[in-house]
């Protein structure tokens, strides 16, 4: 049967994550820092909305576009939050998740061998995305001395006629970089410059930290109209399995998506959608609760690695640590192997998110304290250990 | 301040170690500013929450809505203060609506929280009337659920 595969998908390696979670799932009392969803549950009014839903019986679909009211709840946390104005009629579109928006924006943007630039490490769907749609994915390497930002320089030199499309993802899964209004402004004047549309994945942008505000590109000089500006309910509002997610773009783009989206998916779930309206009108509370959690948590696991000889600045997004374990001596595929077959402690390394990642391990805060708090002690104990013997 | 004194609230027996972890800070300043709290009253005590009815099944809570005549220059205060006092009385609010004061009242049987109605709350000379009204099952105490929900199954390693 295998050679009845479409070449373009048989040629995609297996995920790195899939590889990984497997091992761990035959193991017994792990105590797993590779999670890449919220812990907390759905908030109870956000829940309660969803039965309230079905209580009434709202079971069938909606627009292809999403509910009318759920597409004015986007528009005006949009504006509220992000200081971008769409039209709700014709300028949103509720997808499955942010990556349907993805895969749809890809679909509805790229001519086959289009270039599509990103930063790497990242999120492991982005590459694969890209080459099923038929576009040629292009990794601009991001560093750990520049705090995993994106360099306008790293990205010029990899702009080619055939440069269609950046995809960014801040704050980033996995490294938890943020890129400041003064890290954006250059990267936005290369794409005006170079007329490159973007997609914005800003799936984690409640969650900042130290006070860091959220500039999302779509609000700077010349973007928005070529900025597909992309969120969701997954992280921000723990709603992962709800499978919510939406673009915002100019009217032409969402229309061509729209006619992706029609065929492939019809519309998101009537009863998530009608919970996320809750969300997004009401939701800023609770949001704000799991962030401040999200933050004491960032600042233990840091202070941890940090005390056992893994130095890592303090990410200012997300809920992930990118550790830099080279002091060690070991290798991001060794380190985790051996963490979780001798202390039983997963995390993933960082090669699962580009070859850029080796070097690394990503660390998610998205667990309680107390499992972090046993992680660390037996991370610091194989640390320990470890350097021993490279010592 | 504020965030050591909600995770305070939340679970008073973490360690100054681990609260200095999460805050940024040093263990020391940690113990500076508990200790702060605590002198400027702020934090009055600590104590755990009990699920008294597994443990005792016959544990009698009341809440009681008491009327009074209010006194001239002390308002409410004094006869409040004097309720208060009581040790079966768990906690006494001033309250709006039809009620002045609202007195939860724990004993170890119905009669015992009875007679402390009938004896010495309404005899008390300002009571003018009161209403009491029996615990049957607590679902959430200090935003603590006592009905826990499951935790569900969550994917080992996602991306």
């Amino acid at each position: 049967m295998n050679d009845k595969i479409a070449a373009h998908v048989r040629d995609i390696p297996r995920s790195g994550i899939r590889d990984f979670f497997e091992i761990v799932q035959s193991m017994h009392d792990v105590i797993s820092l590779g999670i890449g969803e919220p812990d907390f549950v759905t908030p109870w009014h956000i829940r309660e909305a969803a039965l309230f839903s079905l209580e009434k019986g709202r079971t069938g679909y909606t627009s292809n576009l999403g509910l009318p009211k759920l597409r004015e709840a986007i528009a005006n946390y949009v504006a509220r939050k992000f200081h971008v104005q769409y039209h709700a009629p014709s300028e949103v579109l509720v997808s499955v998740g942010v990556s349907e928006a993805i895969d749809i924006a890809l679909r509805a943007l790229l001519n086959p061998g289009d270039e599509v630039l990103y930063h790497e490490p990242c999120y492991v769907s982005y590459n694969p995305s890209v080459t099923l749609a038929h576009g040629k994915a292009v990794s601009v390497p991001v560093h750990e001395k520049d705090n995993f930002q994106l360099r306008a320089d790293e990205l010029e030199k990899r702009i080619t006629p055939k440069s269609k499309i950046l995809l960014l993802n801040f704050p980033t899964n996995p490294t938890g970089a943020t890129m400041p209004r003064k890290a954006l402004e250059p990267i936005a004047e290369l794409c005006v410059k170079h007329d490159l549309i973007v997609l914005s994945d800003e799936i984690y942008a409640e969650l900042t930290y130290d006070g860091a505000e959220h500039v999302s590109i779509a609000t700077l000089p010349g973007m928005r109209e070529r900025t597909v500006f992309l969120h969701g309910l997954s992280k921000g509002w723990a709603m992962t399995g709800f499978r919510i997610g939406y673009a915002c773009a100019p009217a032409p783009l969402i229309e061509a998506m729209m006619k992706i989206h029609q065929y492939a998916i019809l519309c998101a779930p009537t009863m998530t959608q009608d919970a996320a309206i809750e969300a997004l009108d009401h939701g800023d509370a609770a949001v704000a609760h799991m962030r401040e959690k999200y933050e004491l948590r960032r600042n233990f696991i840091v202070s941890a690695l940090n005390d056992m000889g893994l130095p890592c600045p303090l990410p200012r997004g997300a809920f992930y640590v990118f550790v830099d374990i080279r002091p060690t001596g070991l290798t991001s595929r060794e380190f985790s192997l051996r963490l979780l077959e001798e202390h039983k402690v997963a995390v993933v390394p960082g090669t699962a998110f580009g070859k850029d990642g080796e070097g690394f391990v990503r660390c998610s805060y998205a667990t309680s304290l107390e499992q972090i708090k046993i992680a660390m002690e037996r991370m610091a104990g194989f640390v320990q250990h470890v350097s021993r013997r490279a010592a | 301040m504020e965030t050591l004194l909600r995770l305070l609230q939340q679970d008073s027996t973490v360690s100054r170690e681990d609260l200095a972890r999460q805050l940024n800070l040093s263990v020391d300043e940690v113990g500076r500013r508990i200790a702060e709290l605590e002198q400027n009253g702020v934090i009055r005590g600590y104590q755990a929450i009990v699920d008294r009815e597994r443990f005792d099944k016959n544990t009698v809570t009341a809440f009681i809505e008491v009327r009074i005549t209010p006194e001239r220059g002390g308002g409410f205060d004094r006869i409040a203060e004097r309720i208060a006092k009581f040790d079966q009385v768990v906690s006494c609010y001033l309250i709006s609506g039809g009620y002045d004061l609202l007195v939860v009242v724990q004993g170890t049987s119905l009669r015992e929280v009875a007679s402390f109605v009938s004896e010495k709350l309404s005899t008390i000379e300002s009571v003018i009337s009161t209403a009491t009204l029996f615990r049957l099952k607590t679902y959430k105490e200090n935003g603590a659920l006592l009905t826990a929900e499951t935790a569900e199954d969550r994917l080992a390693v996602s991306p």
